[in-house]
């Protein structure tokens, strides 16, 4: 299975109306979204079928029993994360803790104990010859990577066959996006043309570089800044990443989306766009790849 | 300020009010990718580094029980040929290896993870937290640049929190007077938007919505219509036009770059102001 | 000579394990004795950290040769400490990888790339 992954660094930049586009010009058997904070692909991809969902358990959380505790305020003192308060009765604050075991460390009275706690769910929806792998992690869980493995990890498993894989990323830069990034064979970097976007630009085709992938890079809403569209464009030539082309603004875009719509869908400047894009980057995903920038 | 996820005008929003505001402090929370900065390029700038404790070695202590190793639920620490190694960048910080040391073989140590910023940009103070790349948690700098705003009592501070609604945004908000929620036109951006709605809710805080990015008449907003179904206060809304997206882009305040931008975010200002005084006034009548 | 392969199955016709700290098993063949023994990886379902804990059970498992697709840079530390060598596996059977090593075919692996730095949970 040959895996294209798509990331933008800044959120916001349309990765996953470009990752909408290419599971539907691909007729993609298997694709996933690894945004696990806030997912968006399932909006628009309309499986109708009811998923096959599953817990994700991420660190134990502290639970006091206060029939047991003696009020001995030694939890308390020791909690670096100011999880555990009391006002008489000691309770822990399940979002401040991070589940170090601390607490039923010290406490004499064996009143602590960690208890395994639910950080988000795992949703698989199968459909006709294709297969959706999609997460959402529980309000106040943090940025979780295992979760990420996990929803690439369910696609692969149910679409062992499939030619070819589409995964939307996560946004940022952080422990998610390495988490999306181990063992794809290609990397799509959506860039959208602000001061802001370049430098997580910059730090996210580092990172692919290190893991040997492959990087091509397109910037959505070219036209609104033209200057800076050339900065990047130069910037690819510099580095000799390759590029795949200019996808512009455009309000039919936003309007397709809200009726559901996938752009390459309806006649529109962005969909013919993004067409275009499409076919370059398919091309080089399938070409031989000896590991080294061209 | 709040927002379900990255690019919905977040920073763009913040910026403007603090700018409008004039005499006004800014704290950039999002340690992540601190955008804030490159708009208000301030002056002056102080800088001090934020640490955590880990723990430090002493070989010649160690006996080998591994007690530590078996402890830890980050896997911070390991046993290898006799040495016991620690992975700094793991480590949360808990310090339970310590505590649970019978050789008292570890002791503790600063670690930098990142820093605050202090600057000027004409009268608004900007705070900027930077996490270092690869650090575990961000929750020690944002406290840190809470902590050091707290006895700001006479000029409105606007908090730039982090996208999402993770352990780190609820940190950020913990001691907030109102949020406001910035949100795209879009079915994404209804998504987004429930997921921070969700999250004030919990935390009991008063709150209202600014739409962002808003097209013209025929432009359809999924995302007011949420508000309006959900009884929301609207406070605003913001145009999508080429000219401010090309001023954002390049990291130029529009307030301080055109009249017009000023009316839009100081009448935006006001009506924040309004709902703030409003909900203070009835808290005290609670 | 003891070699550790990460497994997705307690099987020498299984493929090796696409990660290192989160794979399900690990196989421990003696290249002397001939003998395999599987062990099950207590790293694989931890939040954070697995490459390092996975790295420990290798270490006191005494194998001397690591064959993995891909490492961490905390677990190589803890192997390059211990003095364990680290292959690039290829794409074929672990008992296929293993007659590769023995023949010369499989290459030190070079690449070690960043951690996931312990965001796994909470």
């Amino acid at each position: 299975m040959k895996q294209l992954l798509i990331l933008s660094g800044k959120g916001g930049t349309g990765k996953t109306t470009i990752a909408s586009a290419f599971i539907r010009l691909s007729k993609a058997e298997a694709y996933a979204d690894c945004d696990v904070d806030a997912p968006n692909l399932h909006l628009i991809t309309k499986l109708v079928s009811r998923p096959r969902t599953r817990d994700y358990y991420g660190l134990p959380k502290s639970e006091i029993n206060t029939e047991w505790c003696t009020a001995c305020d030694q939890c308390r003192q020791h909690c670096r994360f100011g999880a555990i308060s009391t006002d008489g009765k000691y309770i822990v604050d399940p979002f401040a803790c991070e589940g170090c075991g601390v607490c039923e460390l010290v406490c004499p009275a064996g009143a602590v104990t960690l208890k395994p706690a639910v950080a988000g769910e795992l949703m698989l929806y199968k459909g006709e010859g294709e297969v959706f792998s999609t997460a959402q992690l529980k309000m106040g869980s943090g940025t979780s990577g295992m979760l990420v493995t996990e929803v690439k990890k369910q696609m692969k498993a149910a679409a062992a066959d499939a030619e070819c894989a589409i995964i939307d990323g996560s946004p940022g830069i952080g422990c998610p996006v390495i988490a999306s990034l181990s063992g794809v064979d290609m990397v799509l970097l959506v860039a959208e043309p602000s001061i802001s976007g370049i430098s997580d630009m910059e730090r996210i085709i580092n990172t692919a570089a290190k893991f040997g992938v492959k990087t091509a890079v397109c910037i959505n809403k070219f036209d609104t800044n033209k200057q800076i569209t050339k900065k990047i464009e130069n910037f690819c030539t510099e580095q000799g990443l390759a590029y795949m082309g200019r996808i512009p603004f455009d309000p039919d875009a936003i309007k397709a989306i809200n009726r559901g719509q996938i752009i390459v869908d309806m006649e529109c400047a962005s969909g013919t766009a993004v067409k275009s894009v499409y076919e370059k980057t398919m091309k080089l995903l399938f070409e031989e790849w000896d590991g080294q920038r061209s | 300020m709040l927002s379900g996820k990255g690019g919905t005008g977040k920073t763009l929003v913040s910026v403007n009010l603090a700018a409008a505001a004039e005499a006004s402090t800014y704290l950039d929370c999002d340690v992540e990718e601190p955008n804030g900065y490159l708009f208000f390029k301030p002056e002056n700038i102080q800088e001090e580094e934020v640490h955590i404790r880990i723990p430090k070695v002493d070989g010649k202590l160690c006996s080998g029980c591994r007690k530590c190793v078996d402890f830890c639920r980050f896997n911070a620490l390991a046993f290898i040929k006799n040495q016991l190694m620690v992975f700094e960048d793991i480590c949360h910080s808990c310090g339970g290896c310590i505590l649970l040391c019978p050789e008292k073989a570890l002791a503790e140590k600063e670690k930098i993870i990142g820093k605050v910023q202090k600057g000027a940009s004409e009268e608004v103070t900007v705070y900027t937290g930077i996490l270092n790349t690869g650090e575990p948690s961000g929750i020690p700098i944002i406290k840190k640049l809470l902590d050091e705003n707290k006895h700001e009592t006479e000029k409105i501070t606007f908090i730039d929190c982090p996208p999402g609604s993770a352990c780190i945004v609820m940190e950020s908000i913990k001691g907030a007077d109102y949020c406001v929620l910035v949100a795209e036109p879009t079915l994404f951006g209804v998504h987004n938007l429930d997921m921070v709605y969700e999250l004030v809710r919990l935390f009991k805080k008063p709150f209202g919505v600014v739409l962002n990015k808003c097209l013209g008449l025929d432009g359809e907003n999924p995302s007011e219509k949420f508000c309006l179904e959900k009884g929301i206060q609207i406070l605003g809304r913001i145009p999508f036009d080429h000219e401010l997206g090309k001023l954002n882009s390049n990291a130029e305040i529009a307030v301080r770059k055109s009249e017009g931008y000023r009316t839009i975010f100081s009448s935006l200002l006001e009506t924040v102001k309004r709902e703030v005084q409003h909900e203070a006034a009835s808290n005290s009548k609670r | 000579m003891k070699i550790a392969i990460p497994v997705d199955e307690k099987s020498l016709e299984s493929n090796v394990c696409v990660s290192f700290g989160r794979a399900p098993c690990f196989l421990i063949y003696d290249t002397e004795t001939k003998e395999s023994v599987f062990l099950d990886n207590s790293a694989a379902a931890n939040k954070g950290g697995a490459g390092i804990k996975a790295a420990q059970i290798i270490v006191d498992n005494e194998a001397g040769t690591l064959l993995t697709p891909r490492c961490g840079e905390n677990a190589a530390n803890v192997l390059k400490l211990a003095g364990i060598k680290i292959y690039k596996t290829r794409d074929i059977s672990v008992k296929k990888n293993i007659d590769d090593l023995s023949s010369g075919r499989l290459s030190l692996l070079d690449e070690i790339h960043p951690g996931f730095h312990g965001r796994g949970g909470n």
